[in-house]
């Protein structure tokens, strides 16, 4: 159960290695250690994960996890909960891609879209299942600020985030009748091996940064948040900035 | 009203049941209004729809609901089944020769409180309001400010009819292990659908009470322990958290008796027994985060302290001025906000005054504040291995949710079990399994018993998986 002051006993992160997962689940830690499933495929990646996770004092399982094996999805939640109630999942897998080569490349755009998209929806609906059952916790998404407007130089992954996006926006309603909080994260740029040696962005922020937002949000129960918070408003205006102007900006 | 003389019977009568019990989705949450869940609240409106909501309770099982004021989540079940016991709520007798109450586990302590008086009885144990039912009040094995004269309320109970996970209906008395079980067993034994209470007698329904401001806390432990304690029926004190140093713990402690006839002025004593103690205001669900805080504290300390008299001797006072002040106030939980609060109630033993002194410096040395506290003794504890009051000394603060807040109380949690004490259920909304535990030397035994008299885990609520209380 989520206590009073808004610490999970139990979390489900699926993306077992995702820099921000890790992250958000250190923050929840660092608060009261607790139970951790890491849904990842198995590696050296995942092995620390356990490790470090385990020195924070967390109980650790892991679960053999392949976003592109859809027909595995169900079964890999259905592991997650036999250990008891998941408080909250954490949807952190993804993949940022070559946008130039996404766009060029059927094979690697299908992939984006089935590991960004299909994969989301597929452990989105398994999830939903078991947390309607058990009538309470609360569903982390986390999406991009990339999806809220294509842009030129970031769009095959962007049209898959905006999916991604849309599809937990729906379930955050469908959900909420069951007593399930849904929570959408937007973050804009973060450092971390996804990212590694691209420019940064303006309001670049870090995984550890983007945790705090997260574990704010899952704590209040606040339903879209973006990370860092200002980039609200960058995005708003963004998306009205006309086109021949936007296609002019740097970004 | 009550029927008088003692009553047997325990069949529903048919005139108050029709159909099948109305059932609604509902989220719950305590007192606290902190961590809401959704569960299938049923209204039972007799013993069978107990028995048929028990036995088709599905996977998630079911628990017992009373008033909601426990603070925290002992009384709500995600995804399961929540009965709303209130509906329960028959005066079966009041015996006024043996002072034998027999009713309904629904039946709240200010319903029974206003149908004893007139035969000049009392309810033995009143906790910090009324509005609590029998079935909780056993349930959480409550506690009120004559605990160092009377015990708590499992201490009055002379017999208990609960339904088990079978669906089965037990009586149970308090030569039976599953009767202790089952006080301060929090409603994860079975549910409780009725009890026999010993009433106690009085003149009136008045108090007379001494007043006595101390500049710290050791002023307060002197006249807690020079003996003049055991002399009134009721005490307690309210202390500061906010001040530090020469005035830490400073406190107004109140102590009284219920009154004679004869110490009543001439106007009271008309209607000694004469029960007045009206809602004043509702407060409305619009109060924003943070109102509670440093600077309102501190100026409610401030005030609360002065306006106390240093010393005073023989003063009527009602119930509502000496004993329930807060039941004045409809939702008084809301002027905390939308993140809600919690309440910290510990107990240390005796002999431990320099943990608990360690204790409330931590506390108002700490950036949280806490305007409604209470100091009080305890006298000894009873049999059940839940119970809460144990002989020593209780403290109960009051902190908003802000960040931040987790860590403290996880340190107030390792002052109190280094000192050997323990935290109450009823208040409880955030700790580790393994500090609630920590803390009950008898958890164990209890739970052997209770995992035998519900061997499939049909009984179960947030706080039951949140403390692992349960299978």
């Amino acid at each position: 159960m989520i206590d009073a002051v808004g610490n999970p006993q139990s979390i489900l992160l699926l993306g077992g290695t995702s820099e921000i997962g890790l992250a958000t689940v250190r923050a929840f830690a660092s608060d009261r250690p607790m139970r951790v499933v890491l849904a990842a495929r198995p590696g050296p990646r995942l092995d620390a994960a356990r490790a470090e996770l385990e020195a924070l004092g967390c109980g650790v399982e892991t679960i053999e996890f392949d976003a592109t094996k859809l027909d595995t999805h169900a079964e890999v939640v259905r592991k997650a909960f036999a250990g008891g109630d998941i408080d909250v999942a954490i949807v952190a897998f993804g993949l940022l891609g070559d946008n130039e080569k996404a766009w060029t490349d059927v094979e690697h755009a299908v992939e984006l879209a089935q590991v960004n998209y299909t994969a989301t929806v597929s452990t989105g609906v398994a999830l939903a299942e078991r947390f309607r059952e058990q009538g309470h916790g609360s569903i982390v998404a986390i999406s991009s600020v990339a999806g809220e407007r294509a842009r030129r130089s970031n769009f095959v992954y962007g049209s898959t985030k905006a999916g991604m996006d849309a599809f937990y926006t729906g379930l955050t309603e469908a959900l909420r009748e069951y007593g399930v909080t849904v929570t959408i994260v937007r973050p804009g740029f973060v450092h971390s091996k996804m990212t590694d040696g691209l420019d940064p962005a303006p309001l670049a922020t870090t995984p550890q940064a983007v945790a705090d937002v997260i574990t704010d949000a899952v704590r209040n129960r606040k339903e879209l948040v973006w990370a860092p918070a200002p980039m609200r408003f960058v995005m708003s205006a963004l998306r009205h900035v006309p086109r021949p102007i936007f296609r002019k900006l740097p970004i | 009203m009550s029927t008088l003389g003692p009553v047997t019977d325990t069949t529903v009568p048919h005139s108050i049941r029709s159909g099948a019990p109305a059932r609604r989705t509902a989220a719950l949450h305590g007192w606290g209004r902190t961590a809401p869940t959704l569960a299938q609240l049923v209204t039972p409106r007799g013993v069978e729809d107990v028995a048929e909501a028990v036995r088709t309770a599905g996977e998630r099982g079911v628990i017992a609901r009373g008033l909601g004021r426990s603070y925290g989540d002992p009384a709500q079940n995600a995804g399961g089944v929540v009965l709303d016991m209130p509906g329960l709520d028959r005066i079966h007798a009041i015996d006024p020769d043996t002072g034998v109450a027999d009713v309904d586990a629904g039946v709240s302590l200010d319903q029974l409180m206003r149908a004893a008086l007139p035969h000049g009885l009392w309810v033995p144990v009143l906790p910090g309001t009324r509005q609590v039912t029998i079935g909780g009040a056993i349930g959480a094995d409550v506690h009120g400010k004559n605990h160092h004269t009377k015990g708590s309320f499992g201490n009055h109970v002379e017999w208990l009819q609960i339904v088990l996970a079978d669906g089965s209906v037990r009586e149970l008395t308090p030569d039976s292990a599953l009767f202790w079980a089952t006080v301060g067993g929090m409603g994860l034994t079975g549910v409780i659908v009725r009890a026999r209470i010993r009433l106690h007698r009085t003149e009136s329904a008045y108090f007379v009470v001494d007043t006595d401001r101390t500049d710290d806390l050791d002023g307060l432990l002197e006249l807690l322990t020079d003996g003049s304690d055991d002399t009134y029926g009721y005490s307690a004190a309210w202390f500061d958290t906010t001040s530090t140093g020469a005035k830490l713990g400073r406190s107004v402690l109140t102590r009284g008796s219920l009154a004679t006839v004869d110490q009543l002025p001439a106007k009271l004593r008309r209607d000694p027994l004469k029960f007045d103690a009206p809602q004043l205001l509702s407060f409305p669900d619009v109060f924003p985060n943070g109102l509670i805080n440093k600077l309102s504290v501190r100026a409610f300390s401030e005030l609360w302290f002065r306006k106390a008299p240093r010393r005073q001797r023989g003063s009527v006072q009602n119930i509502t001025a000496f004993y329930q002040v807060l039941d004045v106030f409809g939702g008084w939980n809301r002027i905390y906000g939308s993140r809600g609060f919690l309440q910290y109630q510990f107990v240390v033993p005796r002999g431990e005054e320099t943990a608990l002194r360690r204790i409330v410096e931590r506390i108002s040395r700490s950036p949280f504040d806490s305007a409604l506290n209470v100091f009080k003794r305890f006298g000894a504890g009873n049999d059940a291995p839940l119970s809460f009051p144990t002989e020593g000394w209780t403290i109960t603060v009051d902190f908003p949710i802000t960040d931040g807040l987790s860590r403290f109380c996880t340190e107030l949690d390792e002052l109190v079990l280094a000192a050997g004490g323990r935290l109450y259920l009823a208040k409880e909304s955030r700790t580790s399994p393994e500090a609630f535990a920590a803390g009950y030397p008898r958890f164990d035994e209890w739970k052997a018993i209770r995992d035998a008299a519900d061997p499939a885990g049909v009984f179960a609520s947030d706080m039951s998986r949140r403390l692992k209380l349960t299978l």
